[in-house]
């Protein structure tokens, strides 16, 4: 399987849905649009020639200073063809991007982490919470407007003003 | 918020991940017949700080939801501030029980940006050491495993052989378990002279003491009673959650990262991808078990192929990536600033986004690196194989016995340190 024949196929099938793609070091990234990503992984998952049926990663990248904002970057991988793509969905502050837990279960976690990290809300998601911070942290940490050490750390003498906005937090 | 198209129909698909939310809110309002219990975060059978929120109908798991996040540093996060070099030191810190494969996903990842080739001896000594990183790592599953499951003995014979490794990483990098031994363009620094009979030596013992653990467990009928048809992870389900390494392997795929997708020379090794049929806990034991002895068999034709390597860089000469040797510091006026321009300052990987998986002890380990063309990583993350396997637990559990929960975290070997980063 070659990045051709891949974007080809799906040219083909979903014409509307790809916006751009790039290659780079022998991989393929597919620029999705952001409505249409999940025809585009149920396609190039069922799809008996292409057959992209293990989503091996989903994160979020944040350009900040950039339209869209956000990055949603999916990897899929053909255990059939033994072949690896890229696929991205760009989102702006507060847009959702589909949810793939229709697709493949694994997406939830994945999902929620991005969620929970880089505050990219997924559409349809069936639990959209916290994943790995409290369920009271505010903001999301992995923003870049977010600076590194921004969270002061509760000692005995500053825990009260600290816990105050946390309700979570002596439970 | 701008329209979406229609999300897909969750409840027609069959695999769903319940969050504890899930559990607690029905059991709080009242009106159940169940009842809900905590387990961990501190719970010896949880292998760190994992907490598991079930419900039970008697003894019987009715769900189960996994709440994590009790380990999470923000390694991701404080890898931007780092330079490539200083960021390796982090990815040691994530999956503890195999710090040399997490060094591996990242160096290899930064290398494929930098467009790096790495000389073959280096190459070559990263496949032994996460060979026998794997062995480590197996041992320790199968030392808490069989512990979980009230067999003593088998953790006090697989620390034993463990430990050997430990001395190997020991006499390698000079750190035990946090050995940040791989850096980006090749080794930190040159194989110890006394490093082939060493392993040799480890080698010679492994296959015999593997033998001592199966004589133990393999026909055991406690052992096969708590093991055989629990908690069954199939191939569909295993492929819907993602889940990789001996666990995808056990449900009978024969996928493996090394053998499918080769990196750092793995195409130039004879080696087996052991399979079983069924996914449950048993089968996951048996393909571990044979992975030990394949990695023995990988490390013996590592050890020949650097004999016959002979002596050779350990890093590659481009000094704009890595350091020059001290000896060539001392005297010569370029090398002094190449090493004062790497250690102040960086190198800086060309605009542009890589992605690499090795296999790990506990499955697919990625790396996703985005560089703004600056001396620092712009985003980095982890496709951590605890994180997503450990979704597929409660699919698993449901419907068994508590007791087999046990045995079914236990036999996912997850690695707390992994999946919350």
């Amino acid at each position: 399987m070659d990045n051709a024949t891949v974007l080809e196929r799906l040219r083909g099938a979903l014409p509307t849905a790809v916006e751009n793609s790039s290659e780079s070091r022998g991989e393929l990234s597919i620029f999705v649009r952001r409505d249409a990503i999940v025809d585009v992984t149920r396609f190039l998952r069922d799809d008996p020639t292409l057959s992209y049926n293990f989503l091996e990663n989903l994160c979020g990248v944040d350009y900040l200073g950039r339209t869209p904002r956000f990055e949603v970057v999916y990897h899929l991988l053909s255990h059939k063809n033994r072949h690896r793509i890229c696929l991205k969905v760009g989102a702006n502050e507060g847009e959702a991007v589909p949810t793939l837990t229709g697709l493949w279960a694994t997406a939830n976690w994945q999902e929620r982490e991005a969620y929970d990290l880089m505050g990219i809300p997924f559409a349809g998601h069936p639990g959209l919470q916290r994943i790995l911070l409290p369920d009271d942290w505010e903001g999301h940490p992995l923003r870049k407007d977010v600076p590194l050490g921004g969270e002061e750390v509760a000692f005995t003498f500053n825990e009260d003003q600290i816990y105050a906005h946390k309700p979570f937090a002596k439970e | 918020m701008t329209a979406v198209a229609d999300p897909p129909t969750v409840a027609a698909y069959p695999y769903t991940v319940p969050s504890p939310q899930e559990i607690t809110r029905p059991a709080l309002a009242g009106g159940r017949d169940t009842m809900v219990l905590n387990m961990g975060p501190h719970h010896p059978s949880t292998h760190g700080v994992l907490r598991l929120v079930v419900e039970l109908d008697g003894e019987t798991v009715v769900n189960v939801a996994p709440d994590i996040g009790f380990l999470h540093t923000g390694v991701e996060k404080t890898m931007e501030s780092k330079t490539y070099q200083k960021a390796v030191v982090l990815t040691d810190r994530m999956d503890y029980l195999a710090p040399l494969s997490n060094n591996l996903s990242y160096v290899l990842a930064v290398e494929k940006l930098l467009s790096c080739v790495v000389p073959p001896r280096a190459q070559i000594a990263r496949v032994v050491l996460t060979e026998l990183q794997r062995i480590a790592s197996h041992l320790v599953w199968l030392g808490s495993h069989a512990l979980d499951l009230s067999a003593m003995s088998v953790f006090l014979y697989a620390f034993r052989e463990r430990e050997q490794i430990l001395d190997i990483f020991e006499l390698v990098s000079g750190a035990r378990l946090m050995t940040s031994y791989f850096r980006v363009g090749g080794l930190a620094y040159d194989l110890p002279d006394d490093f082939t009979p060493t392993v040799e030596a480890f080698l010679d013992i492994m296959p015999g003491a593997a033998d001592e653990y199966e004589a133990l467990l393999s026909g055991n009928p406690v052992w096969l009673e708590r093991t055989v048809d629990v908690g069954v992870i199939d191939a569909d389900a295993a492929i819907a959650f993602g889940v990789s390494g001996p666990m995808l392997r056990a449900a009978g795929i024969p996928w493996d990262l090394r053998k499918d997708m080769p990196y750092s020379s793995y195409e130039l090794f004879d080696f087996d991808i052991p399979i079983a049929k069924k996914g449950d806990i048993y089968d996951r034991y048996l393909v571990r078990m044979a992975e030990i002895r394949e990695s023995v068999k990988i490390c013996r034709q590592g050890l020949q192929r650097l004999k016959d390597l002979g002596p050779g860089p350990f890093t590659t000469t481009d000094r704009k990536i890595s350091p020059p040797p001290k000896t060539e510091i001392t005297h010569s006026m370029e090398s002094l600033i190449h090493h004062f321009k790497l250690w102040t300052e960086g190198f800086k990987p060309p605009i542009g986004d890589a992605y690499v998986g090795i296999e790990s002890p506990r499955g697919e380990l990625g790396t996703y690196i985005v560089s703004d063309g600056s001396p620092k990583p712009y985003r980095v993350h982890f496709r951590a194989p605890s994180f997503v396997n450990l979704q597929a637990l409660p699919h698993a559990a449901k419907g068994r016995l508590m007791a087999d929960l046990v045995a079914l975290i236990a036999s996912m070997d997850p690695v707390l340190g992994d999946v919350d980063r």
